[in-house]
Order: C-alpha cells, then sequence, then structure tokens
C-alpha cells in the first residue's frame, strides 16, 4: 500500500533535508554569498545607516541577495537527483510526482527561510531597521515570498535536469517569472520596516498578493513538473 | 511470481520528426531473460523507458497481463529497474537508502526485509552503515539491486547494469539475474554485451532503427558463437 500523499511529500523533503543536514553545502554557500551581497550593499549605499531610508533600503536588499542565492539551493536540491539518477529511482517509485514536487519545494524553501533568517538580522543591523518591531508579520512575508519564489523554481530547476548550463539558465528563465513575488515580498517588507508608517494596510494587501501568486504557482507547479521532469 | 506476460503491441515513439520506434511488438515472458540488443540509437532506451512508464508510447500499448500500462499507473510498482547509474543517493547509508525506499514503496517493517537484502547482496556488514558515497562503483551497483528487488517487484528492468563493473562484479550480476529469473520474475536485460547476454539470456530482441530486426527464442542456452551470428544476421538481414 503507497503511503498518503501528504506522507510521500513529508518523505521526500525529509531526504533532501536530512542529505543537506550531512552536507550543509547548500546552507554554508547560501549564507555565505547571501551575507557577502548585503554587506556589500551596506557599503555602497550612502543612506545604509540613515534612520528614515536604511530601513526601507534594507527591504530590497534582503530580496535582492535572497534572489541572487537562491537559485543556489534551487540548483543544488533538484542536481542531487541528477546524481547517480536517483530521479529515475524516484520516478519509478509508485508516489505521486506532485508530491516529489512539493517534496522538493518544502525542501528548498525551509533552506532559503533558515538563510533568510540570518540576513534579515545582517541587514537589520547594518540598515537601522528594527526587524523586530512585527516580527511575527515579517516571518510570514519572508515564508510566503520564500514559498513563491520556490514554487516556481523547483520546476524550472526540474525543466534543466540535464541542461549542461542549467545553473546560468536557471535564473535567466526564472527571474522574469518571479518578479510579481519579489516585488510584493519587498514591498511588504519595506512597510514592515518602515518606521514613519506605522499604517500596516499597505502590508496587509502585499501579503494577500503574495498568498495570491504563491497559490497560482503552486497549483501551476503542481500541473507542469510531470511533464517537465519525465522529459517526455 | 507472476504468471502474467508483457505485451508490447505495435508500439511506435516519436521525438518531434524522429521515429525512434516503430511498430515494435515483443512478447516478454515471466520466468525467461529477454535480452534486447542492438546498435547505438537502436531504440533500446526508449523501449526501456516505455516499460518503466515513464514514458508514454506514441502509438501502440503495453499490457501486463490482461492491465494496460500507462504512465502513472499503479503497475509502477510491478517495475524494478536497475541502469548504468546506480539511482541511490550517496550522502545516505545503504541501510537508510533502502528504508527510504521501503517507505516510499510503502513496505510495512520492512526493517528485516533490508536486513535480508544487504545480506544477499553482500552489504550486511559494517558497510551497510556507512553512506553509498565511500562504495566502489560495483558495491554502489550491488546497493541498486537490493533497491530494485526490496518490493518484490514482478518485472525486473536492466539497463547495461554491468557496464562499469569488473569481471568479478559482472560476473555476479549475472549469476543474481538468473536466480531472479528461476524465481519466476520477467526479466528484460538491454546490453551491448553480447558475450553477457549469451550467459543469461533465453530470448534475443534485435532492435535495428527503431524496428525489430530479430525476436528468437531457445529453450538451450545461446553460446556466445551463437549470439555473435544472430546479431550479425539481425543486422544484415534486416
Amino acid at each position: 500500500m503507497a503511503p498518503s500523499f501528504l506522507r510521500q511529500t513529508l518523505l521526500i523533503a525529509g531526504k533532501d533535508l536530512r542529505i543537506e543536514g550531512r552536507s550543509r553545502e547548500v546552507l554554508y554557500t547560501m549564507g555565505f554569498s547571501a551575507a557577502l551581497v548585503v554587506l556589500v550593499f551596506s557599503f555602497s549605499f550612502a543612506n545604509a545607516t540613515d534612520a528614515a531610508q536604511g530601513p526601507l533600503t534594507a527591504a530590497g536588499v534582503l530580496w535582492a541577495s535572497t534572489l541572487l542565492t537562491g537559485t543556489v539551493a534551487l540548483a543544488r536540491v533538484l542536481d542531487r537527483e541528477r546524481e547517480n539518477e536517483t530521479i529515475r529511482a524516484l520516478l519509478l517509485s509508485p508516489i505521486s510526482r506532485g508530491a516529489i514536487y512539493l517534496g522538493k519545494l518544502i525542501a528548498t524553501a525551509t533552506l532559503m527561510f533558515t538563510v533568510e533568517l540570518l540576513l534579515v538580522v545582517l541587514a537589520g543591523g547594518l540598515f537601522s531597521a528594527n526587524v523586530f518591531a512585527h516580527l511575527p508579520y515579517l516571518l510570514a512575508v519572508l515564508a510566503l515570498g520564500t514559498l513563491g519564489f520556490s514554487a516556481a523554481g523547483v520546476v524550472f530547476s526540474a525543466a534543466l535536469l540535464r541542461s549542461k548550463s542549467r545553473e546560468a539558465l536557471l535564473g535567466a528563465l526564472l527571474f522574469p517569472i518571479v518578479i510579481p513575488v519579489l516585488l510584493a515580498a519587498s514591498r511588504a517588507t519595506a512597510c514592515l520596516f518602515d518606521p514613519l508608517s506605522p499604517d500596516l494596510n499597505p502590508a496587509k494587501f502585499w501579503t494577500l498578493f503574495l498568498v495570491t501568486t504563491d497559490v497560482i504557482y503552486i497549483l501551476a507547479g503542481l500541473w507542469m513538473f510531470e511533464p517537465v521532469v519525465a522529459g517526455d | 511470481m507472476t504468471t502474467s506476460h508483457l505485451h508490447v503491441v505495435e508500439v511506435g515513439k516519436t521525438f518531434g520528426r524522429h521515429r525512434a520506434l516503430h511498430r515494435v511488438s515483443v512478447d516478454f515472458a515471466p520466468g525467461e531473460v529477454t535480452a534486447v540488443l542492438g546498435p547505438n540509437g537502436a531504440g533500446k532506451s526508449t523501449l526501456l523507458a516505455i516499460l518503466s512508464m515513464l514514458s508514454r508510447p506514441s502509438t501502440g500499448q503495453i499490457r501486463f497481463g490482461e492491465d494496460r500500462l500507462t504512465p502513472g499507473s499503479t503497475l509502477r510498482r510491478q517495475i524494478g529497474y536497475v541502469g548504468h547509474e546506480p539511482g541511490v543517493y550517496g550522502d545516505l547509508s545503504a541501510r537508510q537508502n533502502l528504508q527510504l525506499f521501503a517507505k516510499l514503496y510503502g513496505l510495512p517493517d520492512a526493517t528485516p526485509a533490508i536486513a535480508a537484502m544487504l545480506e544477499r547482496v553482500g552489504l550486511g556488514d559494517v558497510r551497510a552503515d556507512l553512506p553509498a558515497r565511500s562504495f566502489s562503483r560495483g558495491m554502489q551497483q550491488r546497493l541498486s539491486l537490493a533497491r530494485a528487488l526490496l518490493h518484490t517487484p514482478a518485472i525486473l528492468l536492466f539497463d547495461e547494469p554491468a557496464s562499469a563493473l569488473d569481471p568479478t562484479g559482472a560476473k555476479w550480476l549475472a549469476d543474481e539475474l538468473i536466480a531472479e529469473k528461476e524465481a519466476g520474475r520477467l526479466v528484460v536485460l538491454v546490453t551491448h554485451d553480447l558475450a553477457a547476454a549469451a550467459d543469461v539470456a533465453d530470448h534475443v530482441v534485435v532492435l535495428r532503427r527503431g524496428k525489430v530486426a530479430m525476436d528468437r527464442k531457445s529453450s538451450q542456452k545461446f553460446s556466445p558463437a551463437d549470439m555473435r551470428d544472430l546479431y550479425a544476421e539481425a543486422l544484415n538481414g534486416a
């Protein structure tokens, strides 16, 4: 008897996170690169420590570094299935392709989210942003933005599984698709960081926008993953 | 094990304008090893991808007994596959790899079966708990076979399984293949190695340019010379 869809999904996500827990190559690579990007931006922007402008800049820097380094997690989580052709063993097993997609999505988003927590603290410190003012709300925005980015990214990463120049192509194909997610996420984050505007209504609007795009991207991903990964 | 035959009926497969398979009809029987031979580009791997339900035929159909095989079919759990790449996670130990696949196949209380399988493939000692990436290629292929057999499939598909093995490893694999055949499994072996095919096959199918150039069964073992002659005849006569 095949396990339930939820259990299949958790098995795939758990397997990927367990492997990453051993090697930590994605966390270290992504964390180091992302921290470097934030650091470089903090030196480049004259207003980095400005109490009014710094927090708004922090939101953009946070999501720009997430965009640039998120592809590392996306590429690696799928790349591990290419090594030793484990993707074939997975596809031959009686589990749903949708569960493979969602498992990969959860694993990728978890890795990205972990690194983002470090980035929030770093960006908050370097750009004088009070990241703890609306912490639960901020975590929700981070999670939703990461989910949307990963939902589209896993599909593209799977499509490029057998491409030789996949790292270069992944960014070129993915970035235009995830622009709505990144715009919404950075606007919502900027609203939460803004010390002069306690009004959270714009943040609520952008959060709802993120929820909507996430649902669309995940449904599209579930629909596209099977033909994309089978390469038929 | 199974009494069902695997029927390939008028199967064709095209990729764009390229025709990889054209009206291929073959009957694979249980308790038999069928060697699928042919030069590069003959359509062997395409046929195997269709048999394993990873690819959908453009025309024709595959039936296992009375059931039609389609991508997404629950019959997928009846298939065990060993390719030239081992299909195991290097960062997980041999035991963890089998535990993962046991869970994916929904095998209840798989611990004794996993221990027995590791013992059978010669990884039952301390190596069972070492990361698979520390294994030699031969050991990885042993683990691959254990993964493919763990859920006791009725159909076993092999795609050049011995291509990276030394002669001892290849001999071990051939013995395992014969053991599975004798256990009543339906075994399909895709290979370029005519001598290896002669060692195990009761049924030979030669593909050429996507078509069946020869389909021959024998109640007696093929000799390597027979196999070479059959192969040459198939390629020259088609």
